[in-house]
């Protein structure tokens, strides 16, 4: 299979490509991070870094390390080595009252929604704004605006007791991407959902990506959510997640694999299905 | 082998003490440093207080009631038991009052805030919070430390209150005494430090209850027996705590004002 970069013309690709990517400040650089729990290293010299307008997909089995991953990335874990930038600033040591403006600015989708049980799916959503102190009016229209973007507006008063597994993904999605976030991270967003709620999960975040053009760092174990983001873009006008033609591929969507707490690839789907890493040919096949 | 076991024990104890007091003296600051939350204050308030003031009226009139039955019994034996009201008013309010509320509201809501916060953090939802950059001590620890105290205090002149008049209830339906004379030598007995010894207790119990408990909520690991398990040690050294911290006030407070 020949694989082009080029998209159609509607498809609003991200600004920059893998190539260009590397040359622009990075949103988020790890540099050798190596990370221990009570036992032998979870991630060993972990090296990576996301590019303004970049989505790259985290693959691997359950168990390596993708999620822990994903939480250093925003600092609600610490390295034991190496450094982690994000936004330019390193943040492996940074006190944890300087991270919480930076975190701010990143939206976080947890793997099973993480939504406050407490409140609302309007006060979930809006959090932010809430504690920011922003005006009910204008909370309610912003909510509002984004349970619109995920397709769940009549959600509005639901506790989330009250939501389907796939309703929750969403409605994270929505209070993850409510102040347009500088960068996304996605935790295992399709995990226990059945195909067709995961392809609707899968079409948000394509949507996201093709939209708002947010930079990303996805993690999953499901290839099939991987390659349906690198072949298919959000088409604004038919509103609805459309394939690419034969042959193209989305060129800002890249990928990252671990095994065993080490990063064992890096690189686009065109060196994924090429690879001749035994692990993984094993995991694709 | 056990050698080691006892190693990992009292590392471990370390630890968790060095965790607890930096928690506690972030969690302290915190109390004057805004954002100060003052809905969720107002919330924890009505929970904490309100929602207590069953459990301590009942508590500190009955208790009222057993001292009065007790020192009658002895005090009949000197033909003393005309200073029941005396002896009813001196040990609530400086002793049992704060400590058995203590106890009491520590039960009921040290128990609480560990499950809650201890099932937020098994369901991520102490993450998220962190994600959307709000700090959970600010937001959830803060406003129940401030509450626990204020209300305790308040808390602590109920079951005083509701004590003597357990005591007085006693005196004269059950004894057959003058309810005149309880409530005048009971007055006449005491003295401001008495009451600031009684009202000086709850400020430290309040802290400690909310401290302990959203300690070993937030400190939660293991699932749902993770969070069982939370909740009981936030029961049991919130308990052992208050009355620990009750010796050493009281060797201070008698100190400062000698009887």
């Amino acid at each position: 299979m020949s694989l082009d970069s080029n998209l159609p013309q509607n498809a609003s690709p991200a600004p920059l490509g893998p190539a260009a990517a590397h040359h622009v400040s990075p949103v988020v650089a790890f540099k050798y991070v190596t990370l221990a729990f009570d036992g032998p290293p979870v991630l060993k010299n972990i090296s990576f870094s996301v590019a303004p307008g970049e989505t790259r997909v985290l693959l691997g089995p359950a168990g390596v390390g993708k999620s822990v991953l994903l939480k250093l990335a925003n600092g609600l874990l610490r390295p034991d080595k190496g450094s982690i930038q994000l936004f330019g600033e390193e943040i492996s040591n940074m006190p944890e009252e300087q991270l919480f403006p930076l975190r701010t600015r990143i939206g976080m989708v947890f793997q099973e929604g993480a939504l406050f049980d407490s409140l609302t799916v309007r006060d979930n959503v809006g959090y932010q704004l809430i504690q920011e102190k922003v005006p009910d009016d204008e909370i309610d229209a912003r909510v509002r605006q984004i349970l619109s973007f995920v397709g769940l507006e009549r959600t509005f008063a639901f506790y989330p007791s009250s939501l389907s597994g796939g309703m929750k993904r969403r409605v994270a999605i929505a209070r993850a991407a409510i102040r347009q976030p500088e960068l996304m991270l996605y935790d295992s967003p399709t995990g226990g959902l059945d195909p067709v709620t995961s392809t609707t999960i899968i079409e948000l975040i394509v949507k996201e990506r093709d939209v708002h053009k947010t930079p990303a760092l996805l993690v999953t174990h499901r290839l099939q959510d991987a390659f349906t983001m690198c072949t298919h873009y959000y088409d604004q006008e038919k509103a609805a997640m459309l394939p690419l033609p034969e042959g193209q591929t989305n060129p800002n969507t890249t990928f990252l694999m671990l095994d065993e707490g080490r990063l064992i690839f890096d690189g686009t789907i065109h060196d994924l299905v090429h690879s001749k890493d035994p692990f993984v040919r094993e995991f694709i096949e | 082998m056990a050698i080691i076991s006892i190693d990992r024990t009292a590392k471990q104890l370390v630890l968790t003490v060095q965790e607890y007091s930096l928690f506690a003296w972030r969690a302290f600051q915190n109390l004057y440093r805004p954002p100060i939350y003052w809905t969720d204050f107002l919330i924890q308030s009505d929970v904490i207080g309100f929602g207590s003031i069953s459990i301590v009226l009942l508590s500190g009139f009955f208790t009222g009631g057993v001292l009065a039955l007790q020192s009658a019994a002895t005090l009949s034996a000197f033909g003393a038991t005309a200073v029941t009201g005396r002896f009813v008013a001196i040990t609530m309010i400086r002793e049992l009052g704060p400590v058995l509320t203590g106890v009491m509201v520590s039960g009921r809501n040290a128990s609480s805030m560990a499950s809650e916060l201890g099932s937020m953090v098994v369901t991520e939802q102490i993450d998220a919070m962190r994600a959307l950059g709000v700090d959970p001590i600010r937001k959830l620890v803060t406003p129940r430390i401030f509450a626990c105290i204020t209300m305790l205090f308040f808390l602590t002149i109920v079951a005083d209150a509701f004590g003597i008049m357990g005591g007085a209830f006693v005196t004269v339906f059950m004894n057959h005494q003058d309810g005149l004379q309880y409530f005048s030598m009971a007055w006449e007995s005491l003295r401001y430090p008495d009451i600031l010894q009684g009202l000086v207790k709850p400020l430290f119990s309040g802290y400690i209850i909310a401290s302990i408990g959203c300690f070993y909520g937030l400190r939660t690991s293991g699932g749902t027996q993770g969070v069982g398990r939370a909740t009981i040690q936030a029961v049991v050294w919130s308990s052992v705590f208050i009355i620990v911290a009750d010796f050493f006030l009281t060797q201070i407070l008698l100190a400062i004002f000698p009887t």
